[in-house]
């Protein structure tokens, strides 16, 4: 968990940003997640360009290679800067996304139940997700790529709270 | 609770007939592939007819079966129901966790008497217990039937219901909708469903279409004319199949439709010819109620009412009734709700700040702009392509319009009130004490525009509905009313004290 309350550049939304980042190895995390993506898409323009060898492969290529890059080096850092979560005893309250940024809130007292995973490359990296879910089927709140250490005391002190509020959370 | 006898009960079987209906449900089933295998049998050749033997065999052996393995109890905390004989399942539902009760008898279930029950139950979304939300059983006497429906709904009028009080009808049939039924799409799909399953068991069962005489004759016929008078006929009749089978589809699915208030506070919808359905909703479990317009069934100024309650599958179900006249939509709901129609669905709205029409604007110009590029490329080979794509252009101005037009929320004195939508318009009263959540979105285009959508999360119905473009304040405002004390710790305005605090600490 990290201290710095340091003011993101101020959303539109009249909420300030929940206190706490993710863990920087996210970064990281998401770099890989991306550049495993750029190859998913390079690799086969590389293919056509050796085989057929025309402009247009060429630029495709290099299209793909720039706009790939630009991703890899800039958007992890971004969503770095604005993913945030936060959890009081009344609610969890998280904000994540850089093209469509999606706050979410949900109150404690409706929370059904605390979920932690963690992906092959999140176990390399020892991070996990955090996967909050209500009676809703569209009210989970997800916190992804926190310390795994972190992660399972969260859930703990998360599970706690939960069976402490009585009702069926619908 | 005071519990009296009943309450603790003894295993129970489902009704022995249906060691009858059962395999006569499956045999029908397998009617088409029986009739494939006799028929394409050769003559003297009887290892044909000792498959189909065979196979009704094992279709009755298993309905036996399961009559024989299935038992269910319902005991004071849980229903439980043991199922299977190879693969034995045992599900226990917490009596307080069931949410809806249904009751369906198919034509065969009525000639013997009995009816299905199925009983919803709220569990954690994507917990993967999503398999065990349901509960069927299939199927016991009409009268034991009613009798769950009351146990499982209401727990404290088990040992209470002083005697029978009437149930209050809040809305029955009125055949003047059958005018609605062609108008809802619906309709159309399930026309649509219809035939091709009764051209497929035509075809399974040996018999093309296409070789009966009068049909050959005419698509003969039909072949010899000009290309525009062979679609013209085609989509002529096309409609025709679909209004008389739509109008036939809704006869029998609202055959008998009413709507009432049971002693106990649930609702009631009862309908259906052939196939009878009934749907009980619980009070507790009501968290508000829909009214959709479909684009076709607004022009014909009918709209369809739905309820929002927890444990029905996947919202998809819940009609209150039948496509019916707006007032009358409005008037249902609301007496669903036990409301005023001012207070819920009928509630004067709020409009939706400019930048929302802005949006709808481009959203559909943009994309109808792209089309009519399209035709002009493609006019040189297809003449007049990109002079009628220009017809796009004022359609999708219109849609905006609309759209936008429809957009709309407010707060009244117990609900949360919002519309959306065009072609399909829902309208949508859920209960304040019903959102369980709040999800707010913007994309850059919205930050730009000075918009954000909020989402009311909800356990009930589609689990979340959508205010549209509004502006951030408002949004935050809306929410904060709605699900008061939630918001406070995160407003905006400590945060900026606290990080002017959090600043000096530094500089210190």
């Amino acid at each position: 968990m990290h201290p710095d309350v340091v003011a993101a550049p101020l959303p539109e939304l009249p909420l300030r940003p929940p206190a706490h980042r993710v863990h920087p190895r996210a970064v990281t995390w998401w770099r890989i997640r991306a550049a495993a993506g750029l190859l998913v898409l390079a690799v086969p323009a590389l293919a056509l360009f050796l085989v057929i060898g025309t402009t247009w492969t060429v630029a495709l290529l290099v299209a793909i290679v720039v706009v790939g890059a630009a991703y890899v080096a800039a958007v992890p850092p971004w969503l770095y800067r604005i993913s945030r979560w936060e959890i009081t005893d009344r609610a969890v309250y998280t904000l994540h996304g850089w093209l469509v940024r999606e706050w979410r809130i949900a109150p404690i007292s409706r929370v059904q139940t605390v979920d932690t995973a963690r992906g092959p490359l999140q176990q390399l990296l020892g991070l996990a997700d955090v996967t909050v879910t209500t009676a809703s089927a569209r009210g989970a709140v997800r916190i992804r790529g926190l310390a795994a250490d972190d992660a399972a005391e969260l859930a703990r002190v998360l599970t706690e709270t939960t069976h402490a509020t009585s009702g069926d959370a619908t | 609770m005071t519990d009296t006898a009943p309450l603790n009960e003894a295993w129970r079987r489902l009704d022995p007939r249906m060691l009858v209906v059962g395999p006569v449900k499956n045999l029908m089933q397998l009617l088409p592939f029986l009739l494939v295998v006799l028929l394409t049998g050769r003559s003297g050749n009887l290892t044909q007819v000792w498959f189909a033997v065979g196979g009704a065999a094992v279709v009755v052996l298993a309905g036996v079966l399961r009559w024989r393995t299935t038992r269910y109890r319902i005991t004071d905390e849980r229903v439980e129901l043991h199922t299977g004989w190879l693969r034995r399942e045992r599900r226990s539902v917490p009596r307080d966790r069931i949410r809806t009760v249904d009751l369906n008898a198919s034509l065969l279930h009525r000639i013997f008497g009995l009816s299905v029950v199925q009983v919803g139950s709220a569990t954690g979304a994507s917990s993967g217990l999503d398999r065990s939300a349901r509960m069927d059983l299939d199927a016991v006497t009409t009268a034991e039937a009613e009798r769950l429906r009351r146990v499982l709904l209401d727990r404290a009028s088990v040992a209470a219901t002083p005697s029978e009080q009437p149930s209050v009808e809040i809305a029955r049939l009125d055949w003047a909708w059958l005018r609605f039924a062609p108008l809802t799409f619906s309709a159309l799909a399930g026309v649509g469903a219809l035939g091709g399953a009764v051209f497929n068991l035509l075809v399974e069962a040996g018999v093309d279409p296409r070789d009966v005489g009068v049909v050959a004759d005419a698509a003969r016929s039909v072949a010899m004319a000009p290309l525009w008078v062979g679609i013209g006929l085609a989509g002529a009749a096309l409609l025709v199949v679909a209004v008389v089978g739509a109008v036939v589809l809704f006869a029998e699915r609202w055959y008998g439709y009413r709507l009432t208030r049971e002693p106990d506070g649930s609702l009631r919808v009862r309908h259906g010819l052939l196939t009878k359905r009934s749907l009980s909703v619980s009070h507790e479990r009501l968290r508000g109620a829909e009214i959709t317009e479909p684009l076709l069934l607004r022009a014909g100024r009918g709209a369809q009412a739905r309820a929002l309650s927890t444990g029905l599958r996947d919202g998809g179900s819940g009609a209150l009734a039948p496509p019916a006249p707006r007032a009358e939509t409005h008037r249902v709901a609301a007496a669903a709700l036990r409301a005023d129609p001012a207070e819920v669905t009928r509630a004067p709205l709020r409009r939706h700040p400019r930048a929302a029409f802005r949006r709808r604007l481009t959203r559909a110009v943009l994309p109808a702009a792209a089309l009519v590029a399209g035709a002009w490329l493609v006019d040189p080979w297809w003449a007049g392509a990109g002079v009628t794509s220009l017809v796009l252009l004022p359609a999708a101005v219109w849609l905006a319009v609309d759209r936008y037009r429809g957009l709309g929320h407010a707060l009244t004195a117990r609900h949360l009130v919002t519309r959306i939508g065009g072609l399909r318009r829902s309208t949508v009263a859920l209960q304040r004490e019903g959102v369980i959540g709040w999800t707010f979105r913007q994309s850059i285009f919205q930050r730009r525009a000075g918009v954000v959508t909020a989402e009311a999360v909800t356990a009930a119905g589609r689990g979340g509905y959508l205010v549209l473009d509004v502006a951030p304040d408002d949004a935050v405002a809306l929410a904060d009313a709605v699900t008061r004390d939630l918001f406070a710790p995160f407003r905006s305005a400590p945060m900026r004290t606290s990080t002017v605090m959090t600043l000096q600490n530094t500089k210190k």
